[in-house]
């Protein structure tokens, strides 16, 4: 086992397709969480293996598609004051905010650099007692743990100039918020399989019973995702709406306790806006009381700073799974991955960014293929 | 950069919350942190995302999803009227 050639063997593929061809009887919609998964599914072409019948919706689970743009300006006027140094995992930079990019403070001589893990920020502020350092924390339950960690560190060693701008949202509330909007078309969710690997699936129990959908815990690789719409699709045939585990040999039921320890300790559930689809009520992370003083909205005074989303972009309805990325005006011609005016063209996990990059030149079919790598 | 992958622990050094791996993914190196997984020891495959280890791998439940695709393949000859191959 490599855990990775297996799951995109051409063969094995085409068998999961066939079977969900074999199950499928009516329509459905089904939405994958994350964007990880929907930049395979558009990659590999896996919906255009599926029957008609079985219509793929991409979700909200793309971090940098939802950080709202007031915190993309807040990041921007940090990074501009001369004694902070910025660190931000890189899809960050190119993110539009009301003001410019964070690539543009770059360029302004901003000193913003690119981080692997929030643990090298960390060492960045121990080697520079003389200025400000700050993460930008955003993410979903599967970077939490790591950026909890930066946070847990800078406690223990006394570090005074490590400060972080928390953006954390949480999959469930975001799942819950689609299914209880009127326009919702979502009848099953494959489930991120790496937020689970942090948070297991315990937490889903409710949704599926309340709601009535199906939720598949479903991983990364082609096969993953076929044979997780295989499950969903199968459990609609069926009239259940169940929790099932199509990634069980990473994720566990409780998920990984010592992870959401630490997590609880750095970490409280807090309201949070996200970009495109506006507030949801306890949606995301904000620190502890405990860990309060090293929240970089509440040292350089910007707790009160808001600011209005761009009208043109129809991320939101993207998001829900309503609108695909070509439906939307701007698509292709005002925003390209050279010019995004929304956040889902930037990241390669973001929707907008997997069809032009994968759909836009396509003339024919695609066809699962082993070999090739991810990203 | 919500990318998770996993590598195959080559040796480990430290304790704790700074326990550490030298982690291979298809060859290219990386250290890695375990402190959240514990219980991991030399020759694990693990998911790490962001510098850290957040899994092991479990190769009996990896089997399944081929054995699932298997069964399904001897039910679909099962049902396939005789004759045809
Ligand atoms: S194409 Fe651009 S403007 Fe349109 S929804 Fe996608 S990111 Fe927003």
């Amino acid at each position: 086992m490599k855990y990775v050639d297996e799951y995109r063997d051409a063969a094995a593929a085409q068998e999961y397709a066939a079977a969900i061809v074999r199950t499928v009887t009516r329509p459905w919609t089904i939405m994958e969480i994350c964007g990880g998964q929907t930049h395979t599914i558009v990659k590999y072409g896996i919906d255009e293996l599926l029957p008609k019948a079985v219509t793929l919706v991409h979700g909200p689970g793309c971090p940098v598609c939802v950080t709202p743009v007031e915190l993309i300006d807040k990041a921007w006027q940090i990074a501009a004051r001369p004694d902070v140094i910025f660190c931000s995992f890189g899809d960050m930079l190119r993110v539009p905010g009301t003001t410019g990019d964070l690539f543009s403070v770059k360029a302004r001589g901003g000193d913003v650099r690119i981080v692997y893990s929030p643990v090298d920020a960390v060492e960045i502020a121990k080697q520079n007692p003389a200025k400000q350092v700050v993460f930008f924390a955003v993410g979903f339950e599967t970077t939490a743990p790591a950026n909890a960690m930066s946070v847990y560190r800078a406690k223990q060693i006394g570090l005074k100039n490590y400060s972080v701008l928390v953006s954390h949202v949480l999959v469930p509330p975001a799942m819950e918020a689609i299914l209880n909007s009127p326009t919702n078309q979502v009848q099953g969710f494959l489930a991120a399989g790496h937020v689970c690997t942090v948070m297991g699936y315990v937490e889903y129990y409710p949704i599926a019973a309340k709601y009535r959908v199906p939720i598949v815990v479903t991983g990364f690789e082609p096969l993953d995702l076929l044979h997780g719409i295989y499950m969903c699709v199968s459990q609609l045939e069926q009239g259940r709406a169940e929790v099932e585990n199509q990634y069980a040999r990473s994720v566990r039921r409780e998920g990984n306790t010592t992870a959401q320890d630490l997590m609880a300790k750095v970490f409280c559930v807090v309201d949070r806006k996200w970009r495109g689809l506006g507030g949801i009520p306890q949606s995301g992370l904000g620190l502890t009381a405990q860990y309060a003083e090293f929240d970089a909205e509440a040292r350089f005074g910007l707790s009160a700073y808001t600011a209005e989303e761009d009208a043109e972009c129809i991320s939101g309805l993207i998001m829900q799974g309503v609108r695909k990325p070509e439906e939307c005006s701007a698509y292709g011609t005002r925003c390209t991955p050279d010019h995004p005016l929304g956040a889902p063209m930037v990241s390669s996990e973001g929707a907008c960014a997997a069809y032009y990059r994968y759909r836009r030149l396509r003339t024919h079919a695609p066809v699962v293929a082993g070999g090739s790598s991810r990203g | 950069m919500c990318l998770a992958v996993p590598g195959k622990i080559l040796s480990i050094q430290g304790e704790d919350f700074a326990r550490t791996a030298r982690v291979s993914f298809g060859g290219i190196v990386k250290e890695v942190s375990l402190a959240y997984v514990p219980e991991a020891v030399e020759s694990d495959w693990v998911i790490v995302h962001v510098g850290f280890a957040i899994s092991l791998l479990d190769e009996d439940e990896a089997l399944r999803t081929f054995e699932i695709l298997k069964q399904m393949g001897e039910l679909a000859d099962l049902e396939k009227p005789a004759g045809e191959a």
